[in-house]
């Protein structure tokens, strides 16, 4: 019991107060806010702090209400529903890395996209779609990516919110002459708060490190916090600016926690039969 | 059968795209230049599979990752089965605290352990190594690791030890004729996840290594650089082991992730 505890104090533990040190450094080791101003005043930094939270808005709602959708179907028994949620459980395996390049054999200059949409004569000439002025075309691909490879976790956390849920209520409620959408907007949408508030939470955290995927789709074009603090390290190997770029990707994950935490309370009461 | 439909058209959303990525790094490399791509395969080869596999570099990444790899399953499973035995087994103080903690661990940035552990690691001399990466995979899994075991062991019966127990083994003796034998598949499943986190991980891998990279790393090194074909065949070869591991591991999937109300 106590190794794993250790463990994971030295290596997760830890790091989370160094990295709150190291951000208010000085190469040299003293303290200072400088670091903390080069960040404001950094090239792109507006546009990484847009880009990453709009990445998120368009994201997030999507996959969660494509999420219900994938499991209210999973729910209901339709033919061949085993085999569905094995398809549909194939990109929890798949690294974002991944991910990023599969759609971009998709999304690129002669990629399939375009081919097909000039096959069929919807287009004359390819679309940029992943040209570094096209900011529609770029976060168009990489919410498509996004999306289609996390959105089985999230389904993953619905369906198992949702099969927490008695059915009697759900049969008490159409009993009651309750419709499909009614019975999904009184009954089982409140239920899933608890489940929701978790995925969100989570959801949202990982959100904002997205990185792998904008690079392999767009490199540089679309500039997010993740890929910021990455070229700090890896390319200038300042890391006391790495170090402020997570320090700002943790506090901005713990509002949206806290604001989830606060807006998705459910009262105990809800619980008790 | 609106549910039918819609069960389809998801279906081939997620599948197309893997489909395409296999069509891309599968045909002949002259084809990159065909323009519109017919979505049939035209004629296989490859090619580009080959090129990526002998490029310089690669090889040797793929070797690192399985290294690393097996080095987090290892580390994982020995630091978090004896803590998920003593969370199944064992009723102590802080135990709902730790499952909680436990729970939540997943809601820290990757990005804000791997500066500094980053800097860590350059100050103990482990920066470039391939076991820095993989004490922070373990790092990462580990939480994982000790609820999947602690569901695990839990589904045991604690009779049956204390029946072996009673026959003249100690604990441990019971622990190792018992528990773990009716066990395996749940403890495999863990090891396959942890396998596969470290070896999707890519922000991490990045970060901590210059020479000594994995798969995910050496191919982003390599992003801006490579002709599109190579990409393709490093977008393929990642995604691969994922068929595999979604096969083994479906009917622990929910289990893992159930974050259901109280």
């Amino acid at each position: 019991m106590a190794p794993a505890v250790v463990f994971m104090l030295v290596f997760l533990g830890w790091p989370m107060i160094n990295a709150l040190l190291i951000a208010f450094q000085s190469a040299a080791g003293d303290f200072t806010l400088d670091n903390v101003q080069r960040l404001f005043r950094d090239t792109d930094f507006g546009l990484a702090v847009r880009n990453t939270f709009l990445l998120l808005a368009i994201v997030i709602p999507l996959e969660f209400t494509l999420a219900l959708v994938m499991a209210v179907v999973a729910q209901s028994r339709v033919r061949g529903r085993d085999f569905f949620l094995y398809v549909w459980s194939f990109p929890l395996a798949i690294s974002d890395l991944a991910a990023g390049l599969v759609w971009l054999a998709v999304f690129t200059q002669h990629g399939y996209l375009n081919s097909i949409l000039q096959s069929l004569h919807l287009i004359q000439h390819p679309i940029g779609f992943l040209n570094y002025n096209n900011l529609a075309g770029l976060v168009l691909a990489v919410v498509l990516a996004e999306t289609w490879r996390s959105i089985s976790l999230v389904m993953v956390v619905v369906m198992s919110g949702i099969q927490s849920i008695p059915a009697e209520l759900g049969e008490a409620a159409e009993i009651m002459g309750a419709g499909a959408w009614r019975r999904f907007r009184s009954v089982t949408l409140p239920l899933l708060k608890p489940t929701l508030q978790v995925g969100l939470i989570l959801r949202t955290t990982a959100a904002f490190q997205v990185f792998a995927v904008v690079l392999a789709l767009t490199g540089a074009g679309l500039p997010v916090l993740a890929t910021k603090t990455e070229s700090w390290v890896y390319e200038a190997r300042n890391y006391q600016m790495g170090a402020v770029y997570a320090v700002l990707l943790l506090l901005l994950s713990t509002l949206t926690t806290l604001i989830y935490l606060n807006a998705l309370r459910t009262p105990r009461a809800v619980f008790q039969r | 059968m609106l549910a039918y439909g819609c069960a389809v058209l998801i279906t081939l959303f997620m599948l197309a795209p893997v489909y395409l990525i296999a069509l891309a790094a599968l045909s002949p490399t002259s084809a990159i230049f065909d323009y519109p791509h017919v979505v049939w395969p035209t004629g296989l080869s490859l090619e580009n599979i080959w090129s990526f596999v002998t490029f310089q570099g690669v090889l040797p990444a793929l070797g690192r990752s399985l290294v690393v790899g097996g080095i987090t399953v290892v580390l994982s499973l020995l630091l978090g089965c004896p803590a998920g035995y003593a969370v199944a087994r064992y009723n102590f103080r802080g135990r709902d605290l730790l499952q909680l903690v436990l729970v939540n661990v997943r809601a820290v940035p990757l990005i804000i352990i791997s500066i500094p552990l980053l800097v860590t690691f350059i100050e103990w001399n482990l920066y470039d190594t391939v076991l820095s990466v993989a004490l922070l995979h373990t790092a990462i899994t580990l939480p994982f690791t000790v609820l999947l075991s602690a569901s695990v062991f839990i589904r045991v019966p604690g009779e049956l030890e204390e029946a072996a127990m009673s026959l003249g083994t100690r604990r441990f003796g019971a622990v190792i004729r018992v528990v773990l034998p009716n066990s395996i598949t749940g403890l495999a499943a863990a090891a396959l996840f942890a396998f596969v986190t470290s070896w999707n991980e890519v922000f991490a891998a990045t970060v901590l290594t210059q020479k000594s990279t994995t798969l995910p790393a050496q191919v982003v090194s390599q992003l801006s650089v490579s002709p599109l074909p190579f990409r393709f065949a490093g977008g393929l070869a990642l995604t691969l082991p994922a068929f595999v591991f979604i096969f083994f591991m479906r009917p622990y999937l929910f289990s893992a992730f159930r974050v259901g109300a109280p």
